[in-house]
């Protein structure tokens, strides 16, 4: 089980790369929105896995997007951000409960699922934006990027995990 | 000292972010600056391979479009061609030529990005086809950016659409001098500041390359003028320029080398040190 979960995730993170970098960057809906599918690996990181691991496999992916996207390190610091952050959002998404291990991402409530996908995306998309544009005269443009991505973003994620989810069972 | 191990035990996950957390933005700052985003680009192997890949594929879907502009641009050039072989045929060839002031390069789209604020390009020559830091880069229908960093094979272009892009421009039919900039709103339009009040402008005039930087010659084509407003103090206009590129499909570009820029800066750099 533990084997199969590193497999999983490694094969996740090299697709992930590549498919963010390949096709979803190139996306441009209305000039600037494009889904940042590539935190799903942040967000389905095993519950019980090493978080000190995840917060650098994080800055490792954001670092990989980053090189290709030759924008510094906006994706890392983001992404290393919602790693370091996961924890707490998860207690309030799910409750205390998901320390007992007795909640499976896949399966909980969609309420709940929908709280914990928003929230982590919509700080990665700001801690990103923020980063990226990195001057207070262009606030509206971050605001208002963080806003339609974040939910351009949601979509593509939730749609993944119902595709993936229909696929497992 | 136990207490202070004991500290970094409990907090490591927190120190581990913290440490990762500087280090991105530190490259972000990094990059802020311009030419030096040596550490962190996609003009390296792999980047460079990959985007290669994708295009590989994705030019031949354009393959139809491309054709026509270059035999647009080859119908352009066999114009000048032939205006040039009516003056030339009643001389003698001289038997000293000149060497070249400019010379210039292809190379190809293999990356562009153009819906962030700071936008670059990545473009499939690099050092070894003798590529640098700081040529200009055009496309047949206008100014595209500068080189702003080189690996073996590929290069990075710091395009128009950056707000650390700063392009010395100028009016077609008056030469007052201005700055080419962008506000990020949209890849079509850039902006000229600094075009002083004196200047006769129309909706429509057509803005060139002003020719005082020693990376672009004077007269490529730019864009036409949309709308002007004066600024804050009166003093300059605040122009919108219509590109004439289209910077959201970019394919084939060229490299223009000045063969005396160094010899320009230096004489440019002698004069500052004396002056200070």
């Amino acid at each position: 089980m533990k084997n199969n979960d590193i497999i999983i995730n490694i094969v996740r993170f090299i697709v992930l790369v590549f498919l963010q970098v390949l096709m979803l960057n190139n996306i441009n809906l209305a000039g600037y929105i494009n889904p940042y599918l590539y935190i799903f690996f942040i967000l389905m990181y095993p519950l019980d896995g090493n978080k000190g691991l995840l917060i650098f496999l994080s800055f490792l992916l954001g670092l990989s997007i980053d090189i290709f996207e030759d924008s510094g390190g906006v994706h890392a610091a983001a992404c290393a951000f919602i790693a370091f952050i996961r924890p707490v959002v998860l207690k309030y998404s799910f409750g205390v409960s998901y320390e007992y291990n007795s909640v499976k991402i896949k399966k909980a409530d969609p309420i709940e699922k929908l709280t914990y996908i928003a929230s982590l995306v919509f700080m990665h998309q700001f801690v990103m934006f923020s980063l990226e544009i990195f001057s207070f005269e262009h606030i509206l443009l971050l605001l208002k990027s963080t806003l339609f991505s974040g939910l351009f973003t949601i979509i593509v994620i939730a749609c993944t995990m119902i595709l993936f989810n229909r696929k497992s069972t | 000292m136990q207490q202070i191990i004991f500290f970094f035990i409990r907090n490591k996950n927190f120190l581990l972010f913290a440490v990762l957390f500087t280090i991105s933005v530190g490259l972000t700052i990094q990059t802020h600056n311009y030419h030096n985003n040596k550490f962190i680009s996609s003009s390296n192997f792999i980047t460079g391979g990959v985007y290669t890949f994708r295009n590989n594929i994705a030019d031949y879907l354009n393959l139809g479009k491309e054709n026509e502009q270059l035999l647009q641009e080859n119908l352009m050039l066999r114009k000048k061609l032939d205006q040039f072989k009516e003056v030339v045929v009643f001389e003698k060839l001289d038997s000293t030529i000149l060497p070249n002031k400019y010379k210039y390069f292809t190379a190809r789209v293999i990356n562009n990005n153009y819906s962030k604020t700071k936008n670059q390009l990545t473009i499939d020559k690099g050092k070894r086809d003798s590529i640098r830091i700081d040529l200009g880069v055009i496309s047949s229908k206008g100014i595209v950016g500068i080189v702003s960093d080189v690996s073996e094979n590929y290069a990075t272009v710091q395009s128009i659409l950056n707000t650390k892009s700063r392009i010395n421009a100028k009016l077609k039919k008056s030469s007052h001098f201005g700055s080419l900039i962008w506000n990020t709103k949209d890849p079509n339009v850039a902006q000229l500041i600094d075009i002083p009040r004196l200047a006769q402008l129309e909706k429509g005039d057509t803005i060139i390359t002003g020719g005082r930087s020693t990376i672009f010659p004077e007269g490529i084509l730019i864009g036409t003028v949309k709308d002007f407003d004066l600024d804050k103090d009166d003093n300059y206009y605040y122009v919108n320029v219509n590109l004439f590129n289209d910077m959201t499909s970019l394919e084939h570009v060229y490299l223009i080398e000045n063969n005396q820029a160094s010899e320009i800066l230096e004489l440019e750099k002698g004069v500052e040190d004396e002056e200070q």
